[in-house]
C-alpha cells in the first residue's frame, strides 16, 4: 500500500495553504495532495469570471507542476477520496486504491447544495462550484436568451451578472426576502437590485420554485419554472446556485467517527475529533471570533487561515498559533460598483448602528460598534481596506477616542490606527 | 535569495506636504490627484502622520487569497507584481492585506499597489525632507553572508556576549591576508589563541602582553612589509589593555603612524578576569572593584560605585592625529562596516584606530538577550557618541542624535547602575552633556 507522512485532500486554497505551511517546517516528509478534480489547482471563486469569459480557463491555475515538483509533493488529480478508516491511519480512493497518512487534511470543500423540488431530477440545469461547470455553462450563456438565476447569493448573483451582460433576460428567484442574504444587509440588497433592475434582470425575492418540468420551448433543453404564487418562468438556461453543502460524505463506516455538525467540528488548531486527522476550508465548522460556537464560515481568507494553521499543527511548527475564530468577509463587485462587508451583521445586544447613505452617488455605510469597538462594517461604493478592518475587530482595538473621525473617514481612520497599532 | 531593498518612512521627519503622492500618481497614473497614488499618507501635524504602502511582505496575505493568480511575489526583486490581465477585480487581496498596501484605485476601478519603480520609486526623490528612504535592506547580509567566516566555529563567549559578533563581522571584511593580534582579554579568552594547539582563528594570530599589542604587531607589520607581502596587521584589544597599562605603547605607536588597525572592544572593564574596574569604567559604575554598599569602601566607609569619570580615549587618539579614529558601536552594524570599510583603507597608510562600544551582559547586569538594545540606548541618550575622524575632514558625527533620550533610559537597562543616588544621576547626565558639548565644539573647529 502507498503511504505518505501527510495526505491533503483538496485542492483550492486550505489544501494549498497547507502545503506551503508542512514545507515551510518540513522540506521533505512525503507529501501527497489528493484532489477529485482533473485539472491543477484552482479557486472556485474564480468561477464566475470563466464563465464571463473574462479569465480564459487555461490561465486560472494557482500552482503549475513545477510547483509540485519543486516541493517533492506528489498530485493525484481526478481521484476522490471515498471512506477514511481513521483506526488504520489509511484512506479508501475511488478507484479502490488505499493511501496510508500519518496525518490527513479534509480540505475538501463543498458542493452545490440541490433543493428537493419536484420535477429537478428530469430537468437540465447548471450549477457552478468547478472548472468545468464553469465552461459548460460559459458556452451556454451565448446562446441564452432566457436564463433563471435559482438563488440571490453571491455566485447566483454573479453568474445573474454575466447573463445580463450577454443579452439574455435573466429573473432571478431567491427565497428570502432580500438579496445577498447574510452577506449584505436591506440597504446594501436593496442598492444591488437596482443596479441589475436598471440593467434589465428581473428579480423575485421573497419566491419559492415548487416544480420544474422539461421545456419544449427552446432549441435547447429548458425548463418551465412553477413558482409558490402559480406563476410559471420560462427558461432556455436554469441555473441552480442554492447554497452549498460540505464534501463529507467519505465520512462513513469508521470514518463516521469523525464528529460532524453542518460541517466537519474542529478545534482550535483545525483537528477534528479523532486523531491525526484536520479539516479546514468550506468543509469545515470552526470556531466564531464572536462566541464559541462552531460556524461555518466559507470564504476564501478564512480558509486559507483554516489551511495554515491546519498544516502547521499536521508539520509540527512550533510557531503556530491558535485559529482566533472566523469573522466574515466578502467583496463583490457589480455593475462597476463594489460592495464590501466585514464582520458580523448582527448587532450585538446593547451593540450600535450608524448608517450613513448618499442617495446622488449611491454610497452606503454601515458601522456596528459594541463597547467602542467596531464589530462589523459595511459599505457600498465607499471603499476601505477590509483587511485593515478585519484587524481592527480581531484585535478588538477601542475606537472610542477616534469615534468621529472613523465614521467620517474610515479608511484614512483606519489605515492611521494600523500604522499606530500595527506597523 | 537574499534580503530586498525597501522604502522606509521616518515618521518624525514627515511634514505631510504630500509631495510623495504626487509624485506616485504622476508616475503610475500620469494624473496629480493624490487618491491615486499607491502610498497614501494619513494622520496629522498634531498627531503625527502616518503610512499606508505594500510591506512587499515575505510572506504575502494578498497573493494567498488570491483566486485568480494575479498576484505573485518576484523573488529576484522581492516586489509583489501584480497581474492586470489575471486580475478579476474581486478585491479579496485588500481583505488579505492587513496594512492597506493594495486598494481600490476609483478612477480605474482596479486595485493598484507599489511596484517600487522598478527599483528607483519616485515617492523617495520627491520627498524634501528624508522621511522616506530606499533601504538598503540587510546589505551587510547579503554582502558578507557569502565571506569567509575566519573565526573558528564555537567560541567559548558568555551567553548573549556580542564581541563574538564584532570579531567574526571584522575579520571576514579584513579578510585572509591578515595577522591578527589579540592581547589578554574576552577576545583570546574567548578562544582567538585557540585550545589544545590550535588556534581559533583561519589567520595568523598572536597573543601579546598588555603592555606591548601595538609595537609586536608594527613589528610584524613592518617585517611583512619588507618581504613584500601585503597584509593587514589587526589588532583586537580591550579597554583595559589599550587604555591602561597598554597605552604607552599605543600611543608610541600611533605617534609613529605604524600602518596598522588597532579596535579597541570597549566593554568599560577588565570583564575577562572577573569585572575589575579600567579607566574606561564610567562614573558611579558598579564593578568588582568599585562595589557598591555599607563597609566596602576605603576605611570601612560606604561606597556607591566608581568615583571618578571614564578616559575618553577616542578622542585622546584624535589627538595623536592618526590616519583614521572612530567610534562604533554594533548596534550600528552599517556605520561600523563604513568605519571599517575606512580604517582598513587608511591602515595601509598609517595608525587606524576604532573604538567600538561593546556592552557586556556578564559584568554590566543585563539579560543576555538586551545587548543591542543596551548598546543602541547608550547612543539614543548620547552616553557614547557615534563619530569619525581624519586629518582631512576633521571631526564629524556619523549618527547625530537630535533628541537625545533622558541618560536615565540608559542607566536603567542595566543592573551595574541599580543603586544611583539621584546625586550621581544627575552628575552622570551632567557629564553627558559636557562631553557631547567638547565633541561638538572639536567637531566645529574641524
Amino acid at each position: 500500500m502507498e503511504t505518505t507522512k501527510y495526505l491533503v485532500v483538496g485542492s483550492s486554497h486550505a489544501a494549498l495553504e497547507a502545503l506551503t505551511a508542512i514545507r515551510m517546517h518540513d522540506t521533505d516528509g512525503s507529501l501527497t495532495m489528493l484532489t477529485r478534480d482533473a485539472h491543477l489547482p484552482y479557486s472556485p471563486t474564480v468561477l464566475p469570471y470563466v464563465v464571463s469569459g473574462r479569465s480564459a480557463p487555461d490561465t486560472v491555475f494557482l500552482r503549475d507542476e513545477k510547483f509540485f515538483a519543486r516541493h517533492q509533493i506528489s498530485l493525484r488529480r481526478g481521484t476522490a477520496l471515498k471512506a477514511l478508516h481513521p483506526a488504520r491511519n489509511t484512506a479508501e480512493l475511488a478507484d479502490g486504491s488505499q493511501i496510508a497518512y500519518e496525518k490527513i487534511l479534509l480540505a475538501t470543500g463543498a458542493s452545490p447544495a440541490i433543493p428537493p423540488i419536484p420535477g429537478i431530477a428530469q430537468v437540465s440545469y447548471h450549477v457552478l462550484r468547478t472548472l468545468d461547470d464553469a465552461t459548460k455553462l460559459n458556452a451556454a450563456m451565448k446562446a441564452s436568451k432566457q436564463a433563471v438565476v435559482m438563488g440571490a447569493g453571491l455566485v447566483g448573483m454573479h453568474a445573474a451578472e454575466n447573463l445580463v451582460k450577454a443579452g439574455a433576460k435573466v429573473t432571478i428567484v431567491e427565497m428570502a426576502k432580500q438579496l445577498t442574504d447574510g452577506y449584505f444587509d436591506a440597504t446594501a440588497a436593496a442598492l444591488i437590485e437596482k443596479a441589475f433592475t436598471d440593467n434589465g434582470a428581473t428579480i423575485l425575492t421573497g419566491s419559492r420554485v415548487v416544480k420544474l418540468a422539461p421545456s419544449s420551448a427552446f432549441a435547447t433543453p429548458g425548463a418551465t419554472i412553477t413558482l409558490e404564487s402559480g406563476a410559471t418562468l420560462e427558461a432556455d438556461l436554469l441555473l441552480v446556485a442554492t447554497g452549498v453543502r460540505p464534501n463529507m460524505d467519505f465520512l462513513t463506516g469508521e470514518g463516521a467517527a469523525v464528529e460532524r455538525d453542518k460541517g466537519i467540528l474542529v478545534g482550535e488548531r483545525m483537528q477534528t475529533s479523532v486523531p491525526n486527522v484536520f479539516a479546514a476550508g468550506d468543509c469545515a465548522q470552526a470556531k466564531s471570533f464572536y462566541s464559541d460556537t462552531k460556524v461555518m464560515n466559507a470564504i476564501l481568507p478564512d480558509a486559507a487561515e483554516q489551511g495554515r494553521i491546519a498544516g502547521m499543527a499536521m508539520a509540527g511548527d512550533p510557531g503556530i498559533k491558535d485559529y482566533p475564530g472566523g469573522i466574515p468577509v466578502n467583496t463583490y463587485h457589480f455593475f462597476g460598483r463594489h460592495a464590501i462587508s466585514v464582520g458580523s451583521s448582527k448587532v450585538p445586544e446593547g451593540g450600535e448602528v450608524v448608517t450613513r447613505f448618499d442617495e446622488a452617488s449611491g454610497r452606503y455605510l454601515k458601522v456596528i460598534f459594541h463597547e467602542g469597538r467596531l464589530t462589523g462594517i459595511y459599505g457600498v461604493n465607499e471603499f476601505f481596506d477590509a483587511g485593515v478592518m478585519s484587524q481592527l475587530i480581531l484585535r478588538r482595538i477601542d475606537l472610542s477616542p477616534v469615534r468621529e473621525h472613523f465614521l467620517a473617514e474610515p479608511m484614512k481612520s483606519a489605515r492611521e490606527i494600523m500604522s499606530l497599532t500595527w506597523r | 535569495m537574499g534580503a530586498f531593498n525597501t522604502i522606509a518612512f521616518d515618521a518624525n521627519k514627515c511634514d505631510g506636504c504630500g509631495d510623495c503622492m504626487t509624485a506616485c500618481a504622476t508616475a503610475k497614473t500620469g494624473t496629480t490627484e493624490i487618491s491615486r497614488s499607491r502610498l497614501q499618507i494619513a494622520g496629522n501635524a498634531a498627531e503625527g502622520f502616518e503610512l499606508a504602502l505594500c510591506r512587499q511582505c515575505g510572506d504575502p496575505k494578498c497573493v494567498t487569497v488570491c483566486p485568480a493568480g494575479a498576484l505573485g511575489k518576484d523573488y529576484a526583486s522581492g516586489v509583489i507584481d501584480w497581474n492586470g490581465d489575471k486580475c478579476v477585480d474581486c478585491l479579496l487581496c485588500t481583505v488579505g492585506c492587513a496594512y492597506a498596501g493594495i486598494a481600490l484605485d476609483e478612477a480605474s476601478g482596479r486595485v493598484a499597489k507599489c511596484d517600487m519603480c522598478d527599483g528607483s520609486p519616485a515617492c523617495v526623490s520627491a520627498c524634501p525632507h528624508d522621511a522616506l528612504k530606499l533601504v538598503t535592506t540587510s546589505r551587510i547580509y547579503n554582502e558578507v553572508g557569502d565571506w569567509e567566516d575566519l573565526f573558528a566555529p564555537g567560541l567559548a563567549g558568555c551567553q548573549g556576549c556580542n564581541t563574538e559578533l564584532l570579531m567574526r563581522h571584522t575579520l571576514r571584511r579584513v579578510g585572509p591576508d591578515t595577522v591578527l593580534a589579540t592581547p589578554p582579554g574576552c577576545v583570546p579568552g574567548m578562544g582567538s589563541v585557540g585550545f589544545n594547539g590550535t588556534t581559533g582563528t583561519k589567520v595568523p594570530v598572536f597573543h601579546p602582553l598588555l603592555t606591548n599589542t601595538a609595537p609586536m604587531l608594527a613589528g610584524v607589520k613592518r617585517h611583512y612589509k619588507r618581504i613584500g607581502r601585503e597584509v593587514t596587521a589587526l589588532a583586537i584589544a580591550g579597554d583595559g589593555g589599550a587604555s591602561d597599562v597598554g597605552f604607552q605603547s599605543l600611543s608610541g605607536a600611533a605617534e609613529r603612524n605604524e600602518q596598522i588597525l588597532f579596535m579597541v572592544v570597549d566593554n568599560e572593564g577588565y570583564m575577562n578576569t572577573g569585572m575589575q574596574r579600567s579607566s574606561c569604567t564610567p562614573y558611579g559604575a558598579w564593578t568588582s572593584t568599585t562595589p557598591v554598599g555599607q563597609g566596602t569602601g576605603s576605611g570601612g566607609l560606604p561606597s556607591q560605585g566608581k568615583t571618578q569619570d571614564a578616559k575618553n580615549l577616542p578622542l585622546i587618539m584624535v589627538n595623536h592625529r592618526c590616519e583614521y579614529v572612530a567610534t562604533a558601536s554594533t548596534a550600528y552594524m552599517e556605520d561600523l562596516y563604513d568605519k571599517l570599510d575606512k580604517a582598513i583603507a587608511a591602515s595601509k597608510r598609517g595608525f587606524a584606530y576604532l573604538h567600538v562600544y561593546s556592552p557586556c551582559t556578564t559584568g554590566w547586569r543585563f539579560p543576555t538577550d538586551q545587548n543591542m538594545e543596551v548598546a543602541r540606548k547608550a547612543v539614543e541618550t548620547n552616553f557614547v557618541m557615534l563619530w569619525e575622524y581624519t586629518r582631512a575632514g576633521g571631526l564629524r558625527f556619523t549618527r547625530p542624535v537630535d533628541e537625545p533620550l533622558p541618560v536615565t533610559d540608559y542607566l536603567k537597562a542595566m543592573g551595574r547602575f541599580r543603586h544611583l543616588s539621584e546625586d550621581q544621576i544627575s552628575h552622570i547626565q551632567g557629564k553627558v552633556v559636557e562631553n557631547l558639548n567638547f565633541v561638538k565644539q572639536m567637531a566645529h573647529r574641524a
